[in-house]
C-alpha cells in the first residue's frame, strides 16, 4: 500500500488524525511555518558563508562585496535578514497559540520546557547573527547588550569579559559570535526540533479538546489531506517571503567604530524592551530579577496545580477571555502613563542620594511598581472570582502587552540621548 | 511501557547475586564510563578555547607616549581617540586619563566644553572631569589607565583600564 514516500511521511506523522486537528485555525500551521523559517535560514546562511569573512578588517568588506558585486548578493542577505525576524514572531505566535490551548499539560509539559529552550536560543541566533556585519549598528548594540551582563552581581563584569572575549568588543568576540551563530546554536536547534517533534506525536499529536471523541468518522488519512495542507502553508510562506525580500533591504550602517557611538545607541529591536526597562529601573533590577524571574514562571508554567483544565479550548472560557481582554486593555493603559511619569516626575535617584542605587533607583520603583500590579490582580480576581488557570492566563496577557509597550516605545519613541520624544520629531 | 522497563529494574537491584544484578551492574560501570568521558573531553574543550584566549592579552605593562603636560591647559581635556581615552588635567595640576566608556552600558562619552562635563549619547548619564557620576543611570565613576609623567611626558599603559568605587585625589599624577 505504501509507497518510500509515503512510508518516510509516516516517520513524522501517523497514518490518520483526527479531522478537526486539520483546520487551519486549530493551530494556524505557526509550527510547520517556524520549520520552514528555520530550513531557509539554513540554506540562506550557508549561500552567505560562501562570502562572508569573520574577522573585524574583513567582516564589513565581504558584506559590500556581496551586496555590490554579486548578482543576487543583496536578495540572498535580505531574504536571511527577513526571514530571521519572522521566526521571531512565528516562533512567538507558535507559543501563544500553545499557550492559549493550553497545550502545555501532561504529556504535552515536557515539550513546552523544550520549546521556551528554543524560543530563547532562536534570539540568540538573532543577535549573534546580528553582529556579523561590524557595521555601526550592530557593534553597539553588542556593546550595549553584553554590557547588561556585567550587572548580574558576583559574576557579571567576568560574564561580560567572557562573553567579549576581552574588555572590549573586538575580533574574539566576532569570531565566537559568528561560531555560534553559524555552528553551536543552529546545530542546538536541529537536535532540540527533532526532540520536539518526537514529542509531539508521543503525546499522540496536538491537542483536541477534552472529552471530544473520534471514534468513526472524525478520522481523516495523513495523506494526503495533512501533507498536502502543509506543503501549500510552506510554499505561500517561502513565495510571501521571496516577493517581500525584493523590496526590504537588510540595514547596513556605515563600518564600526569603536571610538564613536552612533545616538542614540539601541539594542536590538527584540531586546529593546529590556532597554527601556533599565531606563526606569536599576541595571540590577531589569536585567536579572524582572527577566529572570519572567521567564522562570514561563518555564514553571505546566506545573501550575490547576484544578480544571480546559485544555484545547481557546482562552479557556467565555470568562477567561474577558479577563485577557481587561488586562490587555489595563496594561495598555497603565504604561505609557507609568513611562511618561518616570521620565520626568518620578526620580528616586535624585531623592535619595545617600542610599545605593540599587536601593534608591532599583529597589524603591520595584516597590511602586508591584504595588500597582497587585492592585490590577487584586481587581481582576474580586471581579471575576476566576479559576486559577483563567488568573494565570490574564496575567501572561498582562505582561505580554507590557513587554510590547516597553518594546514599541523604546523602538518609536526614543530619540537622540534616548529622550521621549514623537516618533515624526526624530529624523 | 517506559515506566514498566524501570520498575523491572528496580526490583532486580537489591538481588546483587542474581544474573540480573550483574547485569546492572555492568550496565552502571558503563554508565560511569560514559560519564567520565563526557567529563574529560569537556575539560579539553575548554581548556582549549581559553588557551586561545591567553595568549592575546598580555599582563606586561607598556605605557604609550600621548603627549607633553605643557600643552594641555589646567581645566581642560584632551580626547585620545586612538586609545580610547580621555586626559584630563584637573584644577590642581593634577592628570588623569579617563576611560572613554560609559560605565552605565558603555558607550562612547563626549566632552561638553561649556557645561565642562562628560555627556554620554545613549542614556543621558554625566561625568564630572573626574570621572564622577554628575546624573544617573551610570552608577559608578569612569574607569582609569595608569599614567606616569616623564620629563613632561604624559604616558598612559593603555592595555590596563581599571574600574574604581570613587574619585580620590590620589588618583591624579602630578607633572
Ligand atoms: C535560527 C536561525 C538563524 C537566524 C534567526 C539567523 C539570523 C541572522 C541575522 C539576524 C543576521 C544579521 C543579518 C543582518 O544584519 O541583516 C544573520 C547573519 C548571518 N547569518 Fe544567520 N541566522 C540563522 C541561521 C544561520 C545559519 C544556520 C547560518 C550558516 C550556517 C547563518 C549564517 C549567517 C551569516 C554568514 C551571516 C552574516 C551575513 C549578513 O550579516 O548578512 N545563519 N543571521
Ligand atoms: C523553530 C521553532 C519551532 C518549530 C519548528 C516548532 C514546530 C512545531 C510543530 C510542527 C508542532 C505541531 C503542531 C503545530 O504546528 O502547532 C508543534 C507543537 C508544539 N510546540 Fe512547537 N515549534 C517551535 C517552537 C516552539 C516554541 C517556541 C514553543 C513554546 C514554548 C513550542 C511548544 C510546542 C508545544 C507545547 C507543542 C504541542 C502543542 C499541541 O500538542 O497542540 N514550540 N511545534
Ligand atoms: S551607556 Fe552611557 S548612559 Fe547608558
Amino acid at each position: 500500500m505504501a509507497n518510500k514516500q509515503t512510508n518516510f511521511i509516516y516517520h513524522i506523522h501517523p497514518e490518520k488524525v483526527p479531522a478537526s486537528t486539520i483546520r487551519f485555525t486549530h493551530t494556524f500551521g505557526l509550527g510547520g511555518m517556524a520549520l520552514v523559517l528555520f530550513l531557509l535560514q539554513i540554506v540562506t546562511g550557508i549561500l552567505l558563508k560562501f562570502v562572508y569573512e569573520p574577522t573585524p578588517d574583513k567582516a564589513y568588506d565581504s558584506i559590500l562585496f556581496m551586496q555590490n558585486h554579486l548578482l543576487f548578493g543583496h536578495y540572498i542577505r535580505n531574504i536571511h535578514h527577513l526571514s530571521g525576524t519572522l521566526l521571531i514572531f512565528v516562533a512567538l505566535f507558535h507559543l501563544l497559540r500553545v499557550f492559549f490551548t493550553e497545550a502545555f499539560y501532561g504529556p504535552r509539559s515536557s515539550n513546552w520546557i523544550i520549546g521556551v529552550v528554543i524560543f530563547i536560543i532562536i534570539l540568540f541566533s538573532n543577535f549573534t547573527g546580528y553582529l556579523l556585519p561590524w557595521d555601526q549598528l550592530s557593534y553597539w548594540a553588542v556593546t550595549v547588550v553584553t554590557q547588561m551582563l556585567s550587572y548580574i552581581p558576583v559574576v557579571g563584569p567576568e560574564l561580560t569579559s567572557f562573553v567579549r572575549g576581552g574588555k572590549e568588543v573586538g575580533a574574539a568576540t566576532l569570531l565566537t559570535f559568528f561560531n555560534f551563530h553559524t555552528a553551536v546554536l543552529p546545530f542546538a536547534l536541529i537536535i532540540l526540533l527533532l526532540f520536539h517533534f518526537w514529542k509531539v506525536r508521543q503525546a499522540g499529536g496536538v491537542v483536541v479538546p477534552r472529552n471530544r471523541n473520534h471514534n468513526g468518522k472524525g478520522i481523516i488519512p495523513v495523506v494526503p489531506e495533512l501533507v498536502v495542507r502543509e506543503l501549500v502553508t510552506g510554499l505561500i510562506l517561502l513565495a510571501v517571503i521571496f516577493l517581500l525580500a525584493v523590496f526590504i533591504d537588510a540595514p547596513l550602517r556605515e563600518r564600526a567604530n569603536p571610538a564613536y557611538s552612533p545616538n542614540p545607541a539601541k539594542a536590538p529591536w527584540y531586546f529593546l524592551g529590556i532597554q527601556e526597562l533599565i531606563m526606569h529601573f536599576h541595571p540590577f533590577i531589569g536585567v536579572v530579577i524582572i527577566p529572570v524571574t519572567l521567564f522562570t514562571l514561563l518555564f514553571y508554567l505546566p506545573c501550575f496545580p490547576f484544578r480544571i483544565r480546559n485544555t484545547g479550548i481557546w482562552f479557556s472560557s467565555s470568562k477567561g477571555r474577558k479577563m485577557a481582554l481587561i488586562s490587555a486593555l489595563l496594561a495598555l493603559v497603565i504604561h505609557p502613563i507609568l513611562i511618561v511619569a518616570s521620565e520626568y516626575l518620578i526620580h528616586f535617584n535624585t531623592w535619595f542620594p545617600s542610599l545605593l542605587p540599587v536601593i534608591s533607583g532599583g529597589l524603591f520603583p520595584l516597590i511602586l511598581y508591584s504595588i500597582i500590579f497587585l492592585l490590577y490582580l487584586f481587581y481582576i480576581i474580586r471581579r471575576y472570582k476566576p479559576l486559577s488557570n483563567e488568573i494565570v492566563q490574564a496575567v501572561f496577557v498582562y505582561f505580554l502587552v507590557t513587554y510590547t509597550v516597553l518594546s514599541i516605545t523604546a523602538i518609536f519613541f526614543r530619540g537622540p540621548g534616548m529622550a521621549l520624544m514623537w516618533p515624526w520629531k526624530i529624523s | 511501557m517506559k515506566e514498566e522497563t524501570h520498575k523491572e529494574v528496580n526490583e532486580q537491584a537489591p538481588g546483587v547475586e542474581s544474573p540480573g544484578g550483574r547485569r546492572n551492574f555492568i550496565r552502571k560501570f558503563w554508565g560511569w564510563i560514559g560519564l567520565i568521558a563526557g567529563l574529560e573531553m569537556t575539560w579539553v574543550s575548554l581548556t582549549f578555547l581559553n588557551g586561545g584566549k591567553k595568549k592575546k592579552e598580555s599582563s606586561e605593562t607598556s605605557y604609550t607616549e600621548i603627549a607633553r603636560a605643557e600643552d594641555i591647559p589646567e581645566n581642560s581635556v584632551f580626547p585620545y581617540r586612538a586609545g580610547r581615552l580621555y586626559l584630563c588635567h584637573l584644577k590642581d595640576g593634577g592628570f588623569l586619563a579617563l576611560s572613554l566608556r560609559c560605565t552605565h552600558l558603555g558607550c562612547s562619552i563626549g566632552w561638553d566644553k561649556d557645561q565642562e562635563e562628560f555627556r554620554c549619547p545613549c542614556h543621558a548619564s554625566r561625568f564630572s572631569i573626574t570621572g564622577t557620576v554628575l546624573n544617573p543611570p551610570a552608577t559608578r565613576p569612569l574607569d582609569i589607565y595608569p599614567l606616569k609623567i616623564d620629563n613632561g611626558m604624559i604616558m598612559v599603559d593603555l592595555a590596563h583600564p581599571a574600574p574604581r568605587k570613587s574619585f580620590n585625589p590620589g588618583q591624579e599624577t602630578k607633572a
